[in-house]
């Protein structure tokens, strides 16, 4: 298999002109994902994980270190890297069919191929009959559909999404999990997702990142070695626990170490 | 219990009597319309019991009857005409200025830098100050009114495009910005549509700027227009004539914003319909 994300050595500072510090956000942090796999990265909220992907997605130029995909080093936002984003943020203006042909439109590619494009996402996605609602006709569990296909439709070679599932329902949020393995299989992508709930995190990836916070680094990876397609059952698995266990573990103790550190809480939000 | 009674409560607003339905779907005309109708009835009923000089109130009636002797006459309808050319002028004006010049100073910082002075020192300036050297400037015809009504109009549109340029979310760009779009792609697909309503709210603010503007002016310095009408009404105590000069500005207005709104309503299809709290 070969390696289709490399992230070496990323360091992020931030200078605070209020305080004149300069706060380190990332610290060296290394990953690398394989062509087709699927890497969670879990931590505690402010660790980080949500700025590295910004990072990985080239909206944040990195202070040292460089991301590459397919060998090739990339410093800005690119064809190459979807983003399925936290909050949907669809633009309300735009039908659903709109809002998923919009990266394909910034690319500059042709109305008509970019409306076939897009049908065949929206119809992976489950949302057929629904091209032409508003975002605010929509539940919460459809706009982050609409959200996937607006990332899928571009043909990345890596999907980056950022905590897609947290503001929906528990119910929601599994039904959506179970989708999301399903679009997986079909569309055969390399994805990094970002998440702060362990089992979804392990339910999803093939892998798994354990972020520690202040400064964010990779404090260890993983490996999840379930059979695929998996069910939702499998959350009520002892060896689902076991590792629910580990990385609860791992997490727990870097937050014991922070407030025995006492550090300051003037992180910028992960 | 708690189904049968929610059944017994669906089952009653189900079937409610044709009058309280019909009471319920214009509760806001009949409410509004009702106390509309008490006000004039009152104002009649004052004027004519005696109580108030009728030189100080006029009535509803006697307003009706000015206004239809005016329109015998003939001579309001120069007046009218003066007055709506200067209201069309100075508020063309001010939209062909104001939403360009509110857009570029949102978008380019280093615009806004140096233009932000003169716009901020204009918008606390009373307007009606520059009045004696707008008249120096333009003469006492429509166009110096048409600039004062330019210069109360176009300051509320500009800022509104302004500030909502400046307030486009955060979250929209990030996407335009992860989609790798071009500046003017983001300027036509994220600022542009995330500022039409704002833009909408400084439309309707500067309407009845640029009627007050030509107001102002008319009654200033003029030798025609419904505020010179007005101010001729009013100095020679033709109360009825005055109410009725105001009466055509408001409806001036109102019709106006009404033209707006259904603009408005026809741009903003995507909006959710919201705060319609009973």
């Amino acid at each position: 298999m070969a390696v289709k994300l490399e992230a070496r050595d990323i360091r992020l500072e931030y200078y605070q002109p209020r305080t004149d510090t300069r706060l380190v956000a990332l610290d060296g942090v290394n990953l690398t994902v394989m062509d087709g796999e699927f890497v969670s990265i879990v931590g505690p909220s402010g660790c980080g994980k949500t700025t590295f992907l910004s990072v990985v997605d080239g909206l944040i130029a990195a202070t040292n270190g460089r991301v590459m995909v397919n060998g090739r080093v990339v410093s800005r936002p690119g064809p190459d890297r979807a983003v399925v984003f936290q909050d949907a943020s669809l633009l309300p203006w735009r039908t659903v069919e709109r809002n998923v042909v919009y990266g394909l439109e910034c690319l500059g590619i042709a109305d008509a191929e970019a409306k076939a494009r897009a049908r065949k996402f929206i119809d992976m996605v489950g949302l057929s009959g629904f091209e032409h609602h508003y975002p605010h006709e929509l539940s919460g569990g459809m706009q982050q559909r609409v959200n996937l296909a607006r990332a899928l439709v571009m043909d990345p070679e890596v999907l980056l999404m950022d905590e897609p599932f947290a503001a929906l329902d528990a119910q929601t949020r599994e039904g959506m999990q179970e989708e999301l393995l399903r679009i997986w299989l079909q569309a055969k992508k390399t994805v990094l997702f970002i998440t702060h709930q362990i089992d979804e995190a392990i339910y999803l990836s093939d892998r798994v990142v354990v972020f520690s916070g202040r400064p964010g680094r990779v404090k260890e990876i993983i490996e999840v070695g379930m059979e695929r397609p998996r069910r939702l059952t499998v959350k009520r698995e002892a060896r689902f626990h076991a590792i629910e266990d580990r990385i609860w573990g791992l997490i727990e103790e870097d937050l014991k170490s922070r407030i025995a550190g006492d550090r300051p809480p003037d992180t910028p939000r992960d | 219990m708690a189904t049968a009674e929610i059944e017994l409560d669906a089952g009653a607003s189900a079937h409610p009597s044709t009058l309280a339905r019909f009471y319920r779907e214009h509760e806001r005309s009949i409410i509004g319309g009702g106390t509309l109708l008490a006000v004039l009835l009152i104002w009649e009923g004052v004027a004519r019991s005696g109580l108030v000089d009728p030189l100080f109130l006029s009535s509803p009636i006697q307003i009706v009857k000015a206004g239809i002797d005016l329109f015998e006459g003939g001579e309001i309808w120069t007046h009218i005409q003066v007055s709506g050319s200067e209201f069309l002028l100075g508020y063309a004006l001010s939209v062909a200025i104001g939403i360009p010049l509110g857009l570029a100073t949102g978008w380019y910082r280093r615009l806004s830098y140096l233009l932000g002075p003169f716009i901020d020192a204009l918008n606390a300036v009373p307007r009606l100050t520059l009045m004696p050297i707008i008249v120096i400037w333009f003469g006492i015809g429509i166009w110096s009114k048409a600039v004062v009504a330019f210069l109360g109009a176009v300051l509320p549109i500009l800022i509104a495009t302004n500030s909502g340029v400046r307030t486009s979310e955060a979250r929209y760009l990030q996407v335009a910005r992860s989609f790798s779009a071009s500046e003017l792609k983001i300027f036509t697909s994220i600022i542009l549509p995330g500022t039409v309503p704002f833009i909408f709210t400084g439309l309707k603010y500067g309407i009845g700027r640029a009627l007050l503007g030509v107001v102002v002016g008319e009654l200033y310095a003029a030798t025609a227009g419904l505020g010179y009408m007005i101010g001729e009404a009013g100095d020679t105590f033709q109360t009825s004539v005055v109410f009725f000069g105001v009466l055509i500005f408001t409806a001036t207005g109102l019709v106006s914003v009404g033209v707006l709104d259904a603009l408005e309503r026809r741009f903003e299809t995507w909006r959710p319909k919201a705060g319609a709290a009973s």
